[in-house]
């Protein structure tokens, strides 16, 4: 993980910081109550650190779900993965970005118009699209890749990918940095975290089915199986042990 | 088929579900002739493990026949004979290539839940063991589906009973990891096991294996004390006997040299500690109560290990961490890297040096399976362990 400039967590408002006071009361409560052991201990943790953040004014759940944003309302994710391949086949494999989308889901399509002109389509919550054009701003084969949406961009964005030799016979360490600012500023990022379309999740997807492609050549599943759900299964016995 | 699946906490039944089916060329399909109930699935029935889903097969103590193998498995063909680590292993990640094969990088669909509760790493897949471990569908069954076939089945083409192999799947290198883990010197080392349960009963008889000078057992339940005895390890019941007392005396003040924990979350035990740990249980404020690693802690040798088979699930409280520090131990845990272990304690089991077949005190089809859970859980009619037979 990479550390960025610029501060953790947008201020909040005085009456956000009561909203958040009672969320976290709230969700420490719920965490007290039922669900599966890990629900109720996360929740209750949660709960005491919204509840504590909700005093020191910062915008408490884009800090506790790990959403960086600086003061331009510019949200910032980063991850790693190390990947048993060397940086070559990597660096050729992402250079070629009409297919990215098999490698990152919410993507739909990428059409290159050019050397370096691209247009991304993204898959947006509520099943709609959102589009931009992309430009390469640098290529350094088999060590790096960045690039920038054009102005005029519904989501401003920008990234960077880099690949570097991992210490020891492991691979290649590849790094990916993105930036970009959602509509709606730290609410709309947490709304869209809520909905399971944050970045930072989907790039640690990504970059897992990434490597599973690289090293495996095909994604482990356990989809399928055989189990006793959804009428599949007739009871021959059951009781309470 | 037949199988054990969860029907929720403390509930479990034999059902018939639909027969299982290769899903990737690299999966095999195993008609299951023995599998057995484990003190781990213990945690998955009361519910101490997350993610369970009602419908779930449980069960990761298997072996049987291979029927059917998808097109890109080489080393296994239908007729093989087999037994499966309770671990899933790609065998070409960076931990796998390591030997490490608990802590594949790749075994595990749901690889995020698992980085949420545990810092960011998953290690790989289990079977039957819940979704946070990859959903796969365990192995009480009367068929299971084998992924990553090429690297985690092994053949047994020796005539030996299941019986005598079974145990290679998980609590036999799983007890022997745990000694090994302690870098015992022989003739010298004395070891201490906490626990006699089944893992517990092959750590302390892998210790001796390993060349132990000594070995001390700590239990309550009589059956498994008089089991551990049987190998010529000492007892101590920690019912009768002030464990930390005991164990000072037995070793000339020094403490045993290596300690090692086969309890894990649930261990028993008395004083304020041990209520503490149950009352924060209850709350949901620890997942774990941990009186047995205390002890282990307490007792432990200057310089010593504390090694650590029993599974523990989240955060601790009360752990003597000052002690530990005092007494500069180092401490050995994880999931067992089963693979790494077979083919030399399936060696040791042909050349007669254990026959792990004496851990073995109930057997019964698989319809019996629910019973047979409540008896193991409240260790009654001396029952150390169960093997089902799905066929019978
Ligand atoms: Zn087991
Ligand atoms: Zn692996």
């Amino acid at each position: 993980m990479t550390t960025h400039s610029g501060k953790a967590g947008a201020q909040m408002t005085p009456a956000e910081r009561v909203a958040y006071g009672i969320l976290g009361v709230g969700l420490s409560a719920m965490g007290l109550r039922g669900g599966h052991p890990a629900q109720r201990l996360l929740l209750g943790a949660a709960g005491v650190a919204v509840a504590a953040q909700a005093l020191t004014g910062r915008h408490p759940l884009a800090t506790a779900l790990k959403i960086e944003q600086n003061a331009d309302g510019e949200v910032k994710v980063s991850d790693a993965v190390t990947i048993g391949q060397d940086a070559d086949k990597l660096y050729a494999r992402w250079r070629d970005l009409a297919s990215l989308p098999g490698l990152m889901t919410h993507l739909e399509q990428v059409e290159v118009l050019s050397e370096k002109r691209s247009r991304w389509t993204v898959k947006a919550p509520a099943g709609t699209h959102v589009g931009w054009e992309a430009e390469i701003t640098a290529d350094e084969p088999g060590k790096r890749l960045a690039w920038a949406s054009l102005p005029g961009a519904t989501i401003e964005n920008s990234g960077e990918v880099l690949f570097r030799p991992a210490p020891g016979d492991r691979g290649t360490e590849v790094v990916v940095r993105l930036g970009y600012k959602p509509p709606g500023g730290a609410t709309g990022a947490v709304v869209a975290r809520m909905l399971g379309q944050e970045p930072g999740q989907q790039l640690r997807d990504d970059l897992m089915r990434f490597k599973r492609e690289q090293e495996l050549g095909y994604a482990p599943t356990a989809r399928g199986q055989s189990s006793g759900r959804a009428g599949a299964g007739t009871g021959t016995q059951e009781g309470r042990v | 088929m037949k199988a054990v699946v969860w029907q929720g906490t403390n509930r479990i039944g034999v059902e018939t579900v639909p027969d299982p089916s290769i899903l990737l060329p690299t999966d095999a399909i195993v008609r299951v002739t023995s599998t057995a109930i484990c003190g781990s699935d213990l945690h998955l029935l009361d519910g101490y493990i997350p993610s369970m889903e009602k419908g779930d097969i449980l069960g990761h103590e298997f072996m049987g026949e291979v029927v059917e193998v998808g097109r890109d498995v080489k080393k296994l063909k239908a007729g093989d004979r087999v037994v499966v680590p309770f671990n899933l292993a790609c065998g070409v990640c960076d931990p796998c290539r390591r030997g490490l094969f608990s802590a594949c990088d790749n075994s595990n669909p749901n690889h995020r839940m698992a980085e949420a509760m545990y810092g960011g790493v998953s290690g790989g897949g289990l079977f039957g063991y819940s979704h946070i471990y990859g959903g796969y569908a365990g192995g009480q069954a009367q068929y299971v589906r084998v992924p990553f076939a090429d690297v985690g089945p092994f053949k047994i083409e020796s005539d030996l009973r299941d019986e005598q192999v079974l145990f290679l799947t998980d609590i036999f290198p799983t007890g022997y990891q745990a000694a090994e883990n302690c870098g015992i010197v022989p003739g010298r080392d004395v070891v201490a096991v906490f626990g006699a349960g089944p893992v517990g009963q092959f750590a302390a008889r892998s210790a001796q294996m390993l060349g132990a000078a000594h070995v001390i057992v700590i239990d309550r339940v009589p059956e498994r004390l008089k089991m551990a005895a049987a190998s010529g390890a000492q007892t101590i019941n920690y019912e009768q006997e002030d464990v930390l007392v005991a164990l000072r005396e037995a070793t000339g003040g020094r403490g045993p040299d290596h300690v090692i924990d086969a309890v894990g979350l649930e261990a028993h035990g008395h004083g304020p500690g041990a209520l503490l740990d149950t009352a924060q249980q209850k709350l949901r404020l620890t997942f774990d109560r941990i009186t047995a690693l205390r002890w282990a802690i307490m007792s432990c040798a200057k310089g010593g290990t504390v090694s650590m088979p029993g599974v523990y699930g989240g955060l601790v409280n009360e752990l003597p961490l000052g002690a530990a520090f005092a007494k500069g131990l180092t401490f050995r845990m994880g999931q067992t890297h089963t693979h790494r272990y077979l083919p030399d304690l399936l060696g040791r089991i042909e050349g007669g040096e254990i026959d792990p077949s004496f851990v073995i005190t109930h057997r019964a089809g698989l319809s019996e399976a629910p019973d047979l859970y409540k008896t193991f859980r409240d260790k009654k009619h001396g029952c150390i362990k169960v093997v089902l037979n799905p066929w019978a």
